[in-house]
């Protein structure tokens, strides 16, 4: 297992987000579903320690998430937030700074091609890029680290249909390319069926259902 | 050689009219302001009076722990003030405190060693003033922008820590760019000094009878001496203001969440 979640719960301004969350997740592609407010976002931000637990543990690879450094395990566990928020500059000085933080080499080129884009937007300032561009260019930020696992929150939502499945298809590309385990969230079951292999259903802040993807969402 | 002039409270009532006239503008252009002009005309008074009388009796004791009393009341009251222009940053007062402090010893304390001023009250109180001053201006101005790009930019900020950034890296160039704002405006009236406005201690030796020569040179010495305070106190405050919007696992605190009620 990837994760593991022990009697996770979290609450914000003293109103529960996520309540008594046990689970498991395995390697593959893991997609997170639930409607608006069922905490799946930050149950993400959970994984890679952007946000603590209240009480109950998370393991990563069955070693609780408090033994590791935090900035070690964000460098392996890499999450690519909902909204595209690059730093100043082009798109090559993001990809080369995420690649710099994780000591890794940076080769542009190559988490550009992966996450779709062609290596003629690494000159490309960030300011001029689209929403869709943006998040590809987040997604390729995160490649360059050469990540374990990929937290990806909601990374087509704000994309038209034809985008929305242009990146669908460059995260089963990379699923094939790369030994990487995904854990996406999504509103959309039917997105979380052409793409997640386990999938999480949460209500309300509890886990309702978790299991195959079809058994789960059958 | 400064010929010591007399200013009679008559004459201090009488520029109360260009005051007056301020407040009557403010009416006129239903600019909203005419209380706030008669607090600051009142208080004004008050304080300068005060204080007036409370550097005659250090000028008149001639020691040094009268000027260290004032000064730190100073900067106490400087970082309170201060603080109220940051209250999007938390727990600003000591980063403040801290910041004061540090340009207002090391300021002073190098224009003495470097012979500028003599280590007297005389000139101690005066330059610890507008060196006080002009930091927390600065350092007021710095963490109120500090505070907004906090506020506007925790996507961008938590995105980069989410690379494995540390919170350091992550807030660099908000950092960066609230240093600048907290210093810009004194580096702009310094470019601009004798050719838009005429400096305050300038103006004031000038009105006192001074060569023009020495008072623009002295002008010259307490710019570049507030250009290091503004300096000291902008790189103090903000680097170690920032700090207290992380969590020691290099999180982003959840500011809105701690501070509302449920």
């Amino acid at each position: 297992m990837r994760f593991e979640l022990r009697d996770v719960s979290l609450s914000r301004g003293g109103q529960p987000v996520l309540r008594d969350i046990s689970t498991e997740i395995p390697p593959g592609t893991t997609s997170v579903v639930g409607p608006s407010g069922a905490g799946k976002s930050t149950l993400l931000r959970l994984l890679n320690r952007l946000a603590d637990p209240d009480s109950g543990t998370i393991a990563y690879n069955r070693r609780p998430l408090t033994e590791y450094d935090p900035l070690e395990l964000r460098r392996e566990v890499s999450l690519v937030p909902q909204l595209p928020a690059l730093l100043e500059g082009s798109v090559g000085h993001n990809v080369d700074y995420a690649a710099c933080l994780a000591g890794c080499e940076p080769d542009c080129e190559r988490s550009l091609n992966l996450a779709g884009l062609d290596v003629s937007f690494a000159d490309r300032d960030v300011s001029r890029l689209s929403v869709g561009e943006q998040q590809r260019a987040m997604l390729a930020r995160a490649l360059a680290q050469n990540p374990q696992v990929l937290l990806l929150d909601e990374p087509t939502s704000a994309l038209d249909e034809a985008t929305r499945d242009a990146v669908e298809q460059t995260l089963a590309h990379l699923r094939r390319e790369i030994d990487v385990s995904i854990v996406l969230v999504s509103h959309d079951p039917a997105q979380a069926r052409r793409l997640g292999d386990w999938v999480l259903r949460l209500e309300g802040g509890r886990l309702a259902e978790a299991g195959p993807v079809e058994r789960v969402l059958a | 050689m400064i010929t010591s002039i007399h200013v009679t409270t008559g004459e201090v009532a009488a520029a109360m009219a260009l005051a007056a006239l301020a407040a009557a503008v403010s009416f006129w252009r239903g600019a909203d302001i005419e209380r706030d002009i008669g607090i600051a005309v009142v208080r004004s008074f008050i304080q300068l009076t005060a204080i007036g009388y409370v550097i005659k009796v250090i000028f008149d004791q001639d020691k040094f722990v009268f000027v260290f009393v004032l000064l730190t009341v100073s900067v106490v009251f400087g970082a309170l003030t201060a603080r109220s222009r940051a209250k999007r940053v938390p727990g600003s007062f000591v980063p403040l405190l801290i910041a004061l402090s540090i340009a207002g010893a090391t300021t002073l304390g190098l224009v003495v060693a470097l012979g500028i001023f003599k280590p007297t009250p005389r000139y101690l109180v005066p330059v610890g003033g507008m060196v006080i001053g002009n930091a927390m201006t600065a350092s007021a101005v710095a963490l109120n922008r500090l505070g907004d790009e906090f506020a506007d930019g925790r996507a961008r900020i938590e995105a980069t820590l989410a690379l494995g950034a540390t919170a350091r890296e992550a807030a660099a160039p908000i950092v960066r760019r609230s240093l600048r704002s907290g210093m810009i405006t004194l580096v702009d009236q310094t470019k601009t000094t004798g050719l838009i406005f005429f400096p305050g201690t300038m103006v004031g030796m000038l009105l006192a009878g001074a060569n023009p020569t020495d008072a623009v040179r002295l002008q010259l010495i307490l710019l570049y001496t507030l250009l290091g305070s503004v300096a000291i106190a902008g790189v103090v405050s903000t680097s170690l203001a920032y700090r207290n919007f992380f969590t020691p696992a290099q999180q982003l605190r959840d500011l809105e969440a701690t501070s509302a009620p449920p």
